[in-house]
């Protein structure tokens, strides 16, 4: 077990709408590198960061194939994270609010993302020295 | 651990969810152990004000039967002992009478927010 500090995050953006999912995924990022445990609450629209089925696609305005283009999906940005965590012996815990998946058909997410209930919330947060909330604004 | 959490953007897809989020996800939290209050800012400051209603919204000819009551979940959050706040300034910009705040809501203004948040553990700013 690590004795590292560890920090939650909890999100609420559906991927591809704002910028401040792609800052706390860095921050998530940064955190790790700095030897930070980290849990994070997906909630509402963010649930769908992990989701399976996110496809790249090409990019006719800037003149490029799918793979030319290389369009970065969230979900390979989560499972990056969750490798960066386990290399470093880190602790990380992804928790998808399970309502929010039900209303949005969003069950079918990357290896490693747990199904949970709101009140994982807390017992991340009083499992953690600190907490950020990235709420929609 | 003592929690403040803040709900800053009011009637956020409260016709979709059928409540707030952020005020339904707290009381989840209270009932799981949490020991919280709530500040309610901005649009947010509307929440306990009594007397709202919604017209069930219908769209393609699919009515939305229940609508948010969001006023029933402030009250019934703050009966049980949880504190609600809204700011002073809130209220004047939006010329809510604060006679029509439910009973248990706390005024509070903003030069009162440096103390008010250094009173708890974590503040929770949704």
């Amino acid at each position: 077990m690590s004795k590292a500090k560890t920090i939650c995050f909890a999100l609420m953006d559906p991927p591809f709408e704002a910028s401040r999912t792609t800052t706390a995924l860095r921050a998530i990022d940064a955190a790790l590198r700095l030897g930070v445990n980290v849990n994070v609450f997906a909630y509402e629209g963010a649930v769908m960061l992990p989701f399976r089925h996110q496809q790249p696609h090409s990019n006719p305005v800037h003149g490029r194939d799918t793979q030319e283009e290389d369009h970065p999906l969230p979900r390979e940005w989560v499972a990056g994270l969750i490798r960066t965590a386990s290399e470093r012996g880190l602790n990380f815990e992804w928790v998808n609010c399970g309502m929010c998946v039900d209303e949005r058909g969003a069950g079918d997410a990357i290896d490693g993302i747990l199904r949970g209930a709101p009140a994982d919330l807390w017992r991340l947060a009083s499992a953690s020295d600190n907490t950020l909330i990235v709420p929609t604004a | 651990m003592k929690m403040l959490t803040i709900v800053s953007s009011g009637y956020r897809a409260t016709i979709e969810e059928q409540d707030d989020t952020i005020v339904w996800l707290t009381h989840c939290l209270r009932n799981a152990g949490a020991d919280t209050d709530m500040l309610l800012l901005g649009a947010a400051a509307n929440y306990p004000v009594s007397g709202q209603s919604i017209i069930p919204v219908c769209i393609g000819g699919r009515e939305q039967r229940h609508s948010p009551e969001i006023h029933s979940q402030v009250a019934a959050f703050a009966s049980n002992g949880s504190k609600v706040m809204v700011l002073s300034n809130d209220l004047e910009d939006r010329s809510i009478d604060r006679r029509r705040l439910l009973q248990q809501v706390v005024v509070v203004d903003s030069s009162d927010l440096p103390e008010l948040l250094s009173a708890y553990d974590q503040v929770w700013h949704w």
